[in-house]
């Protein structure tokens, strides 16, 4: 590790508040990953961002979930189509493969249980989008490494008692559930702290270290 | 102020099978109908309610029932829309209802006006908007009574809207909301001067029958909660118990008050009738026990709106419409608002409600 890493490193730790990340990136990927004129559920939807720029980018039929009232209020206005409810219960309401895609944008470690959950989109949509910040992030592991307590990162900003985080994961870890939930990974795809595409392809052990987040194209495996 | 319709042949067969011809319809409108006639919105009022949304009613000459939702630049903003409202049939205040002569006989209907369901009232409202040569109404919106109309509208007449909000509403009337209806009603049949409905050949009206029922029904309308913070146990202008059956309690002297001032607006007949239309309202027995066949033609936006402290219309009822409303695709938004409020929020300042409402329509009206 050379010097400026370290500097950056120092940085980032003491920075009181702590900017969320680079929502663009996340955004432009889970687009990519999007076929044109299908029908989406954004679940945890917050202000409609994503679901906007999915209705003008590939002209989708976009429909979202939100926890929040006032972000239900800011969908609305824009006319948007949002239910308020919760993911970790809410999901039930809709009926098997209704959407082409169902989203769940960097929320899946906020879940009570996210293996029910993962299965849930799966059953309401055909194919799920979900992104994940990756609790394998070299960072992290140092900062455990030598602080001893659980990490604080420009990604994971907040304390271990006031996390909203309770079922962070690694992109290993994600992985393995997928491959023991029988779900197929059609397309994985890490961004590294500047939102910047990692390559996954034979680089998992790299990608799991300098990945900050990771978007997973998911689908039921249907030969399983 | 005070426009009627008077249509001589209406062609309308009600759910009973019955008709009734003339069928007057009294409304009002608040703001302009622009060219395109695409400002259009259609306001379905509740039990007691009537066609005097904003501004000051005439009757009773206090700010109308919505005035607080409704009127220029507020969230229903009269400058930019054309807001339509009628009496409904079987009410008391101009729209043909069991106070009305029948022509027939030439006394008041009383007991002899149709058995009226939510969805005859909707049929209603349609010969008005065909009247005033509106096709398609931006928004038809309506909370309680008002809710199930809209939801009549979504399931009966799906094309005429762009878009609806039922607000504080159900997919059926429950059990326990019969149960609460009949209360009132046996108050109503149960006061001798209500004379089996013909009260108005004797020069009387069953005040006291009505009123009761009115109180009853009001204490549904609000919550525990509501009533303990406005009145707790607090005494009424006296610093100790009477030991009487005077209205001791702020609270006994409150509901009084509402019976006294009810009956001065309302007719007890209108009220049999139009309790029994909300009794009858079942969008699932309608459609072969399933609600989602209710919405199989509905291509509207819809948003239901409901209130964490509405116990006489829960919310879980509202998911149950939101529920089935996805099963179909639609296009549908749903806000659960965090009030204390009771059934009666969707009459009252809440501040959330009406960003839902504003947001809503402006998008609607922009698409």
């Amino acid at each position: 590790m050379n010097l400026k890493c370290l500097r950056q490193l120092g940085a980032s730790w003491r920075r009181s508040t702590i900017n969320k990340m680079n929502n663009r990136s996340d955004f432009i990927v889970i687009s990519d990953m999007v076929a044109p004129n299908s029908r989406i559920l954004d679940v945890g939807c917050d202000d409609g961002s994503l679901m906007q720029m999915l209705q003008e980018s590939k002209t989708v039929n976009a429909r979202g979930i939100e926890l929040f009232p006032d972000r239900v209020n800011l969908c609305l206005a824009k006319g948007l189509s949002v239910v308020q409810g919760d993911a970790n219960k809410d999901l039930a309401m809709y009926p098997k493969n209704s959407f082409d895609y169902v989203i769940l944008s960097k929320t899946l470690q906020s879940m009570l249980q996210p293996k029910e959950t993962l299965e849930g989109l799966l059953r309401v949509g055909k194919r799920a989008i979900v992104s994940i910040p990756n609790f394998g992030h070299w960072k992290v592991r140092l900062y455990l490494a030598i602080h001893g307590q659980m990490p604080v990162t420009p990604s994971l900003p907040a304390t271990w008692f006031n996390t909203e985080n309770i079922h962070l994961c690694t992109i290993n870890d994600f992985l393995e559930l997928c491959k023991n939930m029988d779900i197929n990974i059609i397309k994985s795809v890490a961004l590294d702290k500047n939102g910047k595409v990692l390559n996954f392809a034979n680089r998992l052990r790299s990608v799991n270290l300098i990945g900050e987040q990771a978007i997973f194209l998911l689908e039921k495996n249907n030969h399983g | 102020m005070n426009k009627t319709i008077n249509i001589s042949n209406p062609k309308l067969k009600f759910s009973s099978g019955k008709s009734i011809s003339p069928l007057e319809i009294a409304y009002e409108t608040y703001g302009v109908l622009n060219k395109e006639k695409t400002n259009a919105i259609l306001v379905c009022h509740a039990l007691t309610g009537d066609q005097y949304v904003c501004g000051k009613n005439p009757i009773t000459k206090k700010p109308g029932w919505w005035d607080i939702l409704v009127g220029k630049n507020k969230p229903i903003d009269t400058n930019k829309y054309f807001i339509i409202c009628s009496n409904v049939l079987g009410g008391c205040m101009g729209t043909t209802g069991p106070k009305s002569i029948d022509n027939s006989t030439k006394s008041t209907y009383g007991l002899h006006f149709p058995v009226i369901t939510i969805s005859d009232m909707v049929k209603v409202q349609m010969l008005l908007l065909d009247q005033l040569g509106i096709e398609k109404v931006l928004s038809v919106i309506g909370g309680s009574m008002g809710g199930m109309q809209v939801l009549s509208w979504m399931s009966e007449f799906p094309q005429r809207i762009k878009s609806a909000i039922p607000i504080a509403s159900a997919a059926y009337h429950t059990s326990q909301n019969i149960a609460f209806h009949e209360v009132g009603r046996q108050a109503i049949m149960a006061d001798p001067n209500w004379h089996e409905g013909k009260y108005f050949e004797h020069n009387i009206v069953p005040e006291k029958g009505l009123s009761v029922a009115r109180m009853t029904a009001h204490i549904t309308y609000l919550s525990e909660v509501a009533l303990q913070n406005k009145f707790g146990r607090n005494l009424q202008d006296r610093s100790k118990k009477t030991f009487s059956f005077d209205a001791d309690f702020q609270v006994e002297s409150y509901l009084r008050y509402q019976g006294v001032n009810f009956v001065k607006r309302f007719d007890a007949n209108s009220y049999l009738f139009l309790t029994r239309a909300m009794d009858y309202f079942d969008l699932i027995s309608e459609n072969d026990g399933m609600l989602a066949n209710a919405f199989n033609n509905l291509h509207a936006s819809i948003c239901v709106i409901s209130f964490t402290g509405d116990w006489l219309f829960p919310s879980s009822e509202s998911k149950k419409i939101v529920h089935a409303l996805n099963a179909n695709g639609v296009d549908v938004s749903f806000i659960d608002i965090e009030s204390n409020k009771g059934h009666d929020a969707f009459l009252m300042d809440e501040p959330q409600m009406f960003e839902t409402i504003r947001g809503f329509l402006e998008a609607q009206y922009n698409k």
